[in-house]
């Protein structure tokens, strides 16, 4: 991370780090990610271990939430049936901005085995919510949760909070 | 008691509502019994006392092409004895009695062989579906099914 490298080189005797807002504020949200975790499958039960001690997911700084409306990000971990998926459309409405997606698992990526003759299964859960990160697996690893979850925090930590419109034109 | 002494008892008691019976297959041996009667021979099943099915371990719903099938899996705790029920109706008024008054059992199994596979069960007191949603349309698991194009604005396929 950009902030903590500065520490390497503060000015001399003084302590002091310069540094963007911008940094500090992604930084702090980048690191403390509580999340709504939305279990349907076997990909939930994979989680768990990535939640207990040989993983531990909360290194992270990722607290689980059992309220949409304290989460900053949805993790959805499983096959997304259509009964369920009309739940998740209004989850994710329910949460706060900025808002977050992980998708987990062949699955809610695209279908998983259910694509071709799953009658009850939607093909993907990046059809009814916009998904930022998408872990493969069937289950993933919970290495592969690891990884997800540093691509996430990459993702957060380069956001533009100031300035949204004039850096997007810059970028386009 | 074996499943053929089973069925000469129900056929001295039912006479023409059982119609065969069936050992040649490598399943558990059946019973076909005439479908308006299944209610009747399921209560003499679980309450006669040289019976005594007081399991009703499995409630399957068929799809027979012409027909549905429903086969039910019968188990006495007491005496150790197993039989196997089958009833058939038409696909067109796919209507069979309902035994969830009997076993409780039934009650869930009846609404996931409603839910998927349309047999009506007369009797029931509370058929809705199970699985699907309440909104859903037709019966997942018959062979003509058809699968929708539009789930609530949701595509369906691939």
């Amino acid at each position: 991370m950009g902030l903590l490298n500065k520490l390497d080189d503060p000015y001399e005797g003084g302590g002091i780090v310069l540094g963007k807002v911008e940094d500090l504020l992604n930084w702090g949200r980048s690191k403390s990610d509580w999340y709504l975790h939305f279990g349907l499958a076997c990909c939930a039960i994979e989680f768990m271990a990535m939640n207990a001690s040989h993983f531990d997911f909360m290194r992270f700084g990722t607290i689980p939430r059992t309220s949409p409306r304290q989460a900053d990000f949805i993790m959805v971990t499983g096959t997304v049936t259509f009964k369920m998926a009309d739940r998740i459309k209004v989850l994710y409405e329910q949460m706060a901005e900025p808002k977050y997606v992980i998708s987990v698992g062949s699955c809610s990526n695209c279908g998983g085995p259910y694509w071709e003759h799953g009658y009850h299964v939607l093909k993907g859960v990046d059809r009814i919510i916009p998904v930022d990160v998408y872990i493969p697996g069937c289950p993933p690893r919970p290495e592969a949760f690891e990884e997800g979850m540093m691509l996430l925090q990459s993702k957060i930590s380069k956001q533009a909070i100031f300035n949204k419109r004039k850096k997007l034109e810059a970028e386009l | 008691m074996l499943a053929n002494e089973i069925f000469d008892r129900l056929k001295t008691e039912f006479g023409d509502a059982i119609l065969a019976f069936d050992d040649t297959q490598p399943t558990d041996p059946f019973i076909m019994v005439q479908t308006d009667k299944v209610f009747d021979v399921c209560y003499s099943l679980r309450d006669n006392d040289e019976f005594q099915f007081d399991y009703l371990m499995c409630l399957t719903g068929m799809d027979l092409g012409e027909n549905v099938g429903v086969v039910y899996h019968l188990y006495s705790m007491k005496f150790k004895h197993k039989v196997v029920l089958k009833v058939v109706a038409p696909k067109a008024d796919p209507k069979v009695p309902s035994v969830e008054m009997l076993w409780k059992t039934a009650d869930w199994h009846e609404r996931e062989a409603y839910d998927l596979m349309g047999v009506q069960f007369e009797g029931h007191r509370n058929l809705i579906r199970i699985l699907c949603p309440y909104d859903w349309e037709g019966h997942p698991l018959r062979k003509d099914y058809e699968t929708p194009e539009f789930y609530h604005g949701m595509k369906v396929s691939y």
